[in-house]
């Protein structure tokens, strides 16, 4: 079938690309409903503080005002992890963050509903606060959460693959780097916006612009306490995610609740300053890597530490917190491996998933220390790299399993494309080129709560006016998930992707999908599509075959008929075929579902960072710096991306420059700073820039030019060989610039964002660098110690005690005979 | 005021911005809002044909003017060629930035039917994308200029 694909890999509309550009997409802010009600939340002032009582008596009394909620009418706690259930809908007596919801007024406007807020009495007994990640580690006590490690240490991970120690020690080098990632946010135009309601028969309904409609339907029958068959969750399409919808929110567990009380529709939209106290953006990560190498540049260990800021709760922080280790084993050999990584609780919003997701800090410090390593060393940053890539089909030191690689390919196409040979060490002062490399998940392999249940469900309902309709929990955030389901099904059926009708993202109506993130959808949805199919199409070429007599290897599907390969006039309409099956069979529908394959990685923490498979990404970026002044422009960026296959070129493309575009925000500009005010002022910490006129972010004039090439080795795992496409391809490039930076003015830049202030401190610093000085002290555990696969490891740690399994060990993969197309 | 070609008269409070009218009081919630400060562009439409943030504009300053949304692009069913163009070239990815942009480039091509690269990307410099990196927001007003010059001759 893949020899002659119609859908699959040509350049199309997107099949919600007419409704976009009319504006007639409907976002969670678009929404209204008679007798609406309006909700704001009363935020915290203070960044830590005990609440010695919240009175709302005026606010009560006050015009148009329905409802007033507070902490006391919330008392479960939530938060996406099982592990880290710390967040309250409204903070019962502890605030943890500027931002943090104290009560909730509901009423008949936004206006009347501000005006109420201001008469809420809060009594707040304002706490020390802390600011970073080193704070949070010399202050035990206050302690942010009363859970977590130590003191204000949220989670320390150590975990060993193999005698790193005497790997070192025999290397013929050492290098040891520091470096820090400045936290920056998603900045996703649509400002979150949720709407509860009863429907008429008494159930709770939410419409909320969510990537994880799923994992807000079990945060709401959680923290609400409500049987899940009695709530339903509508994610709207997002106005971009990029990770920070992915969490459930505070604010729309409040107006379910006060959908319920109320009775009538509740709604809210966040203000943009009110979206970066929501962040759950990138963490500001410090770390420490040192890597062994023989003289010929081969890697021989590397030992890696890292510190999270975290903010004020857990979000996905203990996953984030194994993914600054996870992946820096799958792109180069490295034999053996140790990872140790802290995550400190501050008084700030919290830090969580932003487009590659904890694995963004650690490969910008690993690619600036490879080129580190290839000047020492004499070599081509491009040779050094090349010389010790991944094997194909085969497990990492950490005991991830790498399938199809074609790191190699892209980097030798953008080798090529952008003259690096000509260019690295050569370009007039001023000018520089640099490369780097990453690589991505295509879907995590487990879910956030442990189960053994699909990751993706797809139905399809075929019936005789020819209409095929998929319900999928897939969420459409402008990554164009739902253009992947329709393309895959049309594409099986012989129809024309736009023909599709399309249910997603509810969990009423549709099986579940868990959710728009780790780069999941294309992978597990595309492959539960594939299986639904697969499966209608087997029913209506058995009908189709017995009404025109033909042997059912020779029925065909395409053009939205259904007809004898050997003779293709004899045949029938799509619908005729599918009333004749329906005749033979009754009504229509199919199902399919996904579920990854199970993880070599047995040790505790070896959830994190398997996958299917994995993409991989090489850049080079041209960089032009002005050595009187430090200004920095990035006029061309060429990246090749090992995308399996491109389902929709365009949608392909779209996703590598825009993964492009927010990397150099992130290099050049963005970051989430905050600052502390005077004493008099309460020495509060407050955002520096809660508002898109301070956080700068790339606009249409900083925009270089981006030769973007996909490189098409189908992985047996994806869907007609497809790969994850949405956040690869973001990581090489901050790395490439830095990279870039010291071939045009001879500086290193260990950290973001690369400004041009730094870039003339570096220049006139004696060892010619601006990055971090030192790494705290961190009390770590004892590693558990995993012999690499090579080393006669089976996957688990010597020293650690057994657990209980939680997973079904049958581990059965639900859909294997749909992945080999 | 004259929205999308139709005269409409609403009443309103002093204080509404132009933007709040046009999605509360008359339901046309294709403008999107993206900052409440006049950065982001996404509250973008056409005033009397200049591009303009109606985020900043207060209802009362467009007393007799005449407002073009993006759902007044569209001739009928028929949609403009920008609007295709978009659609094709993957110029839409989330779709919150994009009504913004077509009235940003309407204007823009209006005025200026062969605007160079440059011209683009200086017209569109107001308006943040935050899903495409803007390149095939290019492609698409170029191919439209393209497509609108073909059917001129």
């Amino acid at each position: 079938m893949t020899q002659d694909l119609r859908v699959i890999g040509k350049p199309r509309r997107r099949v919600d690309g007419r409704a976009k550009v009319m504006g007639q997409t409907r976002f969670a802010d678009d929404l209204s409903f008679p007798r609406m009600l309006h909700c704001k939340l009363l935020r915290s002032r203070y960044p830590h503080a005990r609440l010695r009582s919240v009175d709302v008596t005026r606010a009560l009394t006050a015009p148009g005002v329905h409802l007033v909620l507070t902490g006391a009418d919330f008392p479960i706690r939530y938060g996406i992890l099982p592990v880290s259930q710390d967040e309250e809908p409204l903070c019962l007596d502890r605030v943890r963050m500027v931002g943090d919801p104290i009560a909730a007024v509901i009423a008949r406007t936004e206006d009347e509903a501000c005006a109420a807020l201001d008469l809420i009495d809060v009594d707040y007994e304002v706490l020390t606060t802390i600011s970073d990640s080193i704070e949070a580690l010399a202050t035990p006590e206050p302690r942010i959460h009363d859970y977590g490690d130590s003191g204000n240490v949220h989670k320390a991970v150590a975990l060993q693959f193999g005698d790193v120690d005497a790997a070192l020690g025999g290397a013929d080098h050492v290098f040891e780097d520091l470096f820090f990632y400045e936290g920056n946010t998603h900045l996703a135009l649509e400002q979150h916006a949720a709407v509860g309601l009863l429907d008429p028969d008494g159930k709770l309904c939410l419409y909320s612009s969510t990537q994880t409609p799923h994992y807000v339907h079990r945060a709401l029958a959680r923290s609400l306490d409500l049987a899940p068959h009695r709530i339903r969750v509508i994610a709207t399409p997002n106005g971009g995610g990029f990770g920070g919808k992915s969490d459930p929110f505070n604010h729309e567990i409040v107006v379910a609740k006060a959908a319920m009380l109320t009775g009538r529709p509740v709604k809210i939209c966040l203000t943009r300053e009110e979206v970066f106290y929501c962040h759950r953006g990138r963490h500001p990560v410090l770390m420490r890597m040192k890597t062994g190498v023989r003289n010929d540049g081969m890697i021989v260990a590397m030992d890696l530490e890292t510190l999270l800021d975290g903010g004020a709760y857990g979000s996905y922080g203990v996953a984030s917190t194994f993914y600054t280790g996870a992946l820096q084993t799958v792109t180069y050999k490295i034999p053996r491996y140790r990872f140790r990584g802290c995550r400190t609780f501050t008084n700030k919003p919290p830090g969580g998933p932003k487009r590659g997701h904890g694995t963004v800090q650690p490969r910008f410090g690993q690619e600036i220390q490879l080129d580190k390593i290839a000047v020492a060393l004499g070599k081509d940053p491009a040779d050094l790299r090349l010389q010790q890539i991944v094997e194909p089909h085969s497990l990492t030191a950490n005991w991830m399993r790498v399938e199809t690689i074609a790191l190699r390919a892209c980097i030798e196409k953008v080798v090529e494309r952008s003259g690096w040979r000509e260019k690295w060490q050569k370009l007039p002062a001023g000018r520089g080129v640099g490369l780097a490399c990453s690589s991505y998940l295509c879907g995590a392999g487990l879910p956030i709560y442990w189960n053994d249940l699909p990751h993706s469900g797809v139905q399809l309902k075929l019936d005789r006016s020819g209409l095929v309709t998929l319900f999928c929990g897939a969420t459409e955030i402008g990554q164009g998930s739902d253009d992947v389901l329709a393309g895959i099904v049309a594409e099986i059926l012989g129809l024309d992707p736009q023909d599709v009708r399309l249910i997603t993202g509810d969990t009423d109506l549709t099986p579940v999908d868990l959710g728009s993130y780790s780069s999941r959808v294309t992978l597990m949805a595309g492959n539960a599509a594939i299986q639904a199919a697969e499966r209608a199409r087997m029913i209506v070429s058995e009908a189709a075959a017995a009404k025109l007599g033909v042997p059912i290897e020779r029925v065909t599907f395409a053009a939205s008929r259904v007809f004898d390969a050997e003779d293709p006039e004899k045949g029938m309409t799509f619908a005729e075929a599918v009333s004749a099956a329906e005749s033979a069979v009754g009504s229509i529908g199919t199902t399919g579902s996904y579920r990854p394959p199970v993880s070599a990685a047995k040790y505790k923490g070896g959830g994190v960072g398997p996958s299917p498979s994995y993409s991989y990404t090489a850049a080079v970026v041209e960089v032009e710096v002005d050595p009187a002044t430090g200004w920095l422009e990035v006029p061309k960026v060429w990246i090749a991306h090992d995308i399996g296959r491109a389902l929709n070129p365009v949608l392909a493309r779209g996703q590598v420059e825009g993964g492009v575009y927010m990397a150099l925000g992130e290099a050049l500009m963005e970051e989430q700073l905050m600052r502390r005010l005077p004493p008099r002022l309460s020495h509060a910490l407050v955002h520096k820039f809660p508002s898109m006129l301070e956080y700068k972010s790339p606009t249409t004039l900083e925009m270089p030019e981006v030769f973007t090439d996909l490189i098409e080795y189908p992985e047996a795992n994806g869907p007609f060989g497809a790969k994850e496409v949405g956040q690869g391809p973001l990581l090489p490039i901050m790395p490439a610039i830095a990279n870039a930076v010291f071939d045009a003015v001879g500086v290193r830049i260990d950290e973001v964002p690369i400004m041009p202030e730094k870039i003339l401190r570096a220049l006139k610093a004696k060892d010619l660098r601006v990055g971090p000085a030192a790494f705290p002290h961190v009390d770590w555990p004892e590693p558990l110690d995993v012999p690499p696969p090579w080393e006669g490891g089976d996957g688990r740690a010597r020293n650690e005690k057994p657990r209980k399994s939680r997973v079904a060990p049958s581990g059965v993969r639900l859909a294997p005979e749909v992945t080999s197309k | 005021m004259l929205v999308n070609g139709e005269q409409v008269e609403v009443l309103f409070e002093p204080y509404k911005t132009l933007l709040e009218i046009l999605r509360e009081d008359l339901a046309l919630t294709g403008t999107k809002h993206g900052c409440e400060l006049g950065e982001c562009g996404a509250c973008a439409v056409l005033k009397d044909g200049r591009p303009v943030l109606s985020c900043l504009l207060l209802g009362v300053e467009c007393e007799g003017a005449e407002i073009v949304t993006v759902e007044g692009l569209a001739c009928d069913a028929r949609l403009d060629p920008l609007q295709e163009a978009f659609a094709d070239c993957g110029a839409a990815q989330c779709g919150y930035c994009t009504p913004g942009f077509l009235v940003t480039a309407r204007a823009l091509l209006d005025e200026k039917p062969e605007a160079t690269s440059a011209e683009i990307a200086g017209s569109l410099s107001g308006n943040l994308c935050r899903c495409t990196g803007y390149i095939q927001i290019f492609e698409a007003v170029e191919l439209a200029a393209k497509a609108m010059g073909e059917t001129k001759r």
